[in-house]
Parts: structure tokens; sequence; C-alpha cells
């Protein structure tokens, strides 16, 4: 077997059973701040089911999701670097086990096994490294479902942005399995303003945006969220996102797509990183 | 919010006694049924035929277990809560022909499911979507599974179950529903917050 392939195994087995350790602190925050009963009820719940995962080796939620992978680095020199990718899943799909969500979109026909065309997804992003990492994201059908793309009229501006990211989530309730991390995308083209949704996915919780301006847009837009008390599971209460990421891109002097993907609280990713030597190992 | 410990099978005077935001621990037997055992607990009774199972004072969970047979005992691995506005349209017809007085699931339940609980005296309670684990080791025992023909998910499958729960009572038996109150709220705050 290939490095790669065990490196996205370990990856996607990793991410099935143990949530990163942003998360999971992020939730243990949520505990202690929420202050609604039936709240705290629900996010002691979430904790517990995390800490049994993990000890009995099983996935943290059963929709396993689908699985998508973010290849950063600039050396892609792997010889048939996607097929041990496809290897990979299907593998883990049986070992984790993983429930077998792919299907073909007309014929609604499951492949069994968590592949199909251009299924895993597969993301590269150029950066000038010296190795490759490879993030693998396991992304549930509840939370991908309350998506929303805005064309927003440029006049509207930064309350367009706003409006599009709480209209999405009050419209999505409790249906996304909240505290939530709302992924946003502004500008691009509208294929790159969900690609910039997904690349704030990859980024740990609480990791503010680089630029300042767009860190304190973050900061603004998880407060207005949090206003709105949905809550825990849709119940009531102050915690409803346990973090907003945004990424951008210039975009025509027309057009402002604003492009907002919703992510439950089982914010499953792992990464594997891999040296020029051949060597490799899960980041935590 | 009071808490209650429950064992089925569910009496009506009990069921009828719980409020919205109370927390009920449910120990006994809980059937799953999805889409599909939905559809056939309904054809079984407009055919005048018994179902498989004891219906009277029962519990169903919206769920699909992930379940294993080893050394000839089934064994469930996970065992979350499914999206129930799915079975929106089956309920009030379930209700009409069973005495069953709870439903769990996620995500709640619409405004005619409401009236059909507070018609036939039954809750609905919400159980933490994506808990899959949490779930599955509150069962003890898999009593008995039917209509595996349906595939796993959809099986109708009988759970010895202990403390499953904490279980929320979201749509109680006077025809309350915290989805209804609370969306309402989160609405007209969107409102202010939109207006900034």
């Amino acid at each position: 077997m290939s490095i790669v392939e065990e490196a996205a195994f370990q990856s996607i087995k990793k991410a099935s059973i143990v949530l990163p350790a942003d998360v999971k602190s992020s939730l243990q925050r949520a505990y202690e701040e929420e202050t609604s009963e039936l709240g705290k009820t629900q996010l002691k719940a979430i904790l517990d089911n995390v800490v049994v995962a993990e000890q009995m080796g099983r996935p943290v939620c059963q929709d396993t999701g689908i699985v998508s992978f973010f290849v950063r680095g600039r050396s892609l020199d792997y010889k048939g670097f996607e097929e041990a990718l496809r290897r990979a899943t299907i593998r883990a799909t049986k070992e984790v086990p993983m429930r077998p969500n792919a299907v073909h979109p007309l014929s609604r026909r499951n492949s069994g096994d968590n592949t199909g065309v251009h299924i895993p997804s597969i993301t590269y992003i150029y950066e000038d490294v010296d190795f490759v990492d490879l993030t693998v994201t396991l992304k549930g059908a509840g939370s991908e479902n309350m998506s929303a793309l805005y064309m927003v009229s440029p006049g509207e501006g930064m309350n367009g942005i706003k409006r599009a990211v709480l209209e999405t989530v009050v419209r999505a309730g409790g249906q996304p399995c909240p505290p939530i991390v709302v992924n946003v995308g502004i500008g691009g083209t509208v294929d790159l303003t969900f690609k910039l949704a997904k690349v704030a996915m990859t980024r740990p919780l609480g990791a503010r945006h680089p630029e300042e301006e767009v860190a304190e847009l973050e900061r603004e837009l998880l407060a207005l969220v949090n206003s709105t008390g949905i809550g825990p599971m849709g119940l009531g209460g102050k915690i409803t996102a346990l973090d907003v990421k945004v990424e951008y891109a210039h975009c025509h002097t027309a057009s402002l797509p604003v492009g907002v993907n919703i992510q439950c609280w089982a914010d499953r990713r792992a990464t594997a990183r891999i040296y020029p030597d051949g060597s490799w190992e899960l980041l935590s | 919010m009071a808490e209650y410990r429950l064992v089925t099978p569910l009496r009506e005077e009990d069921v009828r006694r719980l409020n919205v935001e109370d927390v009920v621990y449910v120990s006994g037997i809980i059937y799953t049924a999805r889409d599909m055992a939905h559809k056939r607990l309904i054809e079984i009774a407009e055919k005048r035929q018994k179902p498989p199972v004891e219906m009277e004072g029962s519990v169903i969970y919206h769920a699909g277990p992930v379940a294993r047979k080893l050394d000839g005992e089934w064994e469930i691995l996970s065992a979350g809560p499914t999206t129930s506005s799915r079975m929106n349209k089956a309920t009030p017809l379930l209700l009409k022909y069973y005495p069953v007085r709870m439903i769990v699931g996620k995500g709640g339940m619409s405004r005619e499911v409401a009236e059909a609980l507070k018609e036939r005296g039954a809750v609905y309670c919400h159980y933490t979507g994506g808990a899959a684990v949490l779930a599955a080791k509150c069962v003890k025992r898999v009593a008995k599974v039917e209509w595996l023909d349906l595939g796993i998910p959809e099986a109708l499958w009988v759970l010895e179950v202990e403390d499953f729960g904490p279980l929320i009572v979201t749509m109680d038996s006077r025809g309350n529903s915290l989805y209804e109150r609370l969306e309402l709220e989160v609405r007209s705050r969107l409102e202010g917050l939109l207006r900034g």
C-alpha cells in the first residue's frame, strides 16, 4: 500500500472517531457558557457522546458524511495520488466502519463504498511549502442541506452579507444539529465562493482570519448568530454557533456573491503531513 | 423542567401529565421505525391485520441503527435519531390506528402531528442529534427485529433500553409545540437584528 493511501486512511479513521481538539474545547466552553437548561442538556449529551465514541472507537455520528480531501502544497508528484485517496476511502468505509452514503444523483443508486464520480472530492490548494498537507473532512447531509448562495446587490454591501448569514442560519433552525459552525465565502465567482467557504471549514475553530477587517467581521457575525436564540439543537439558548469563519476573493464590480455553508457540531477533520522523503505524520 | 423516569408500556395518564421542556428517561422496550416501517404499519392496520409487536403504550423511535450480528446475537453500534419531519405525513395515521404513547426523534414535527398527539394522548420527544454512540449504549439487548427485508436501517428493531435519554418533551399532549414557540421568538429577533 502506498504512503498516500495509508496516510489518507488513517486520517479518515481519525476524523470519523475523534473530534479535533479545537472542536472539543469549543464544545466544552459552550457547555460552560450556555445558560438555557435545555441547551445544557444537549451539550452534555454531545460531550458524553464524544467521549464514548472515542473510548469505543466508533464513529462520533452515524452520518459519516461525504469524504472530501483538501491538498495543500506544491508537489503533487505522487504517481496514482487520486487513486490512493479513493482506495483509502473504500478501506475506511469497510474497516471503521462508515455508513455508505455516496449515491448517483439521478438513479440514487448507492455505490456501497463512499466513492463515485468526483467523490471523494479533492481540492488542490497551492502553497509554497516542502511537504503536502492532506486534510480530510467528513460532512453530513443534515447541515450541508442548509447551505445557501446569495447574490447580494453590491449596493447593499456589508448589510447584505450579514442578512445572507443570518437568514440562512434562522431558516436552518435546529435542523443542522447546532451548535453549528458557519463557513462563509465572500466574493469570487460562484464556484470560488463556495470553495472559499469550504477552505474556511478546514481552519481550526477560534483561529481568526489574518486580516483584522475580516477577523472583525467574523467576530461580529458570530455575535449576531448567537443573538438569534436558536440554541443547541434548536431548543433555545445563547450558543447557536461555535464559530463563524470567512474567506474572501476579489469579485466583479457588479457582483457580491456570498456562500454560506453550515457545519454541524460534529466538525470532523484530520490532517496528515507527507514529507518529500516519504515519511508522514498525523497532525493533532 | 421536571424530570421523569418512565417504564414501557407507557400509560396514557402518565404521558398526559408531561409538559413541554420536561426531561424523560425511558426504560423497557422501544421500536425503531423510519419511512418504510411507518408505511408498513399503516398498511397492516388498513388491511385489519395484526402488527408483529404490541402497540399498546408503545414508544416509536425515528432511527436507523447501524447493527451487526456477532455469534448469532445482534449488536447495535450506533442509533442516533433521524429527522422526524419525514414522518409528518404518516404519523397522524399511525396515531389513529395504534395506541402509540411516545414518538422520539429530532427536529420536531408538524402542526397536524401536534393535533394528533393531543387527540390520541401522546407526546413527541427530542433526542440529541448525532449522539449516536450514547444512544447505542442505552440499548441493553436487541429483543428482536422484524421486517429485515426493508434493510437494516428501515427494519423495525425491538430494543430493550435502560434510561434512554435525556429525552426532551418538545410537543406535549395539549397541542403545545416548543418548536412553534421558539420559531416565533427567533423570527422576531431576526427582524430586529437585520434592522440593526
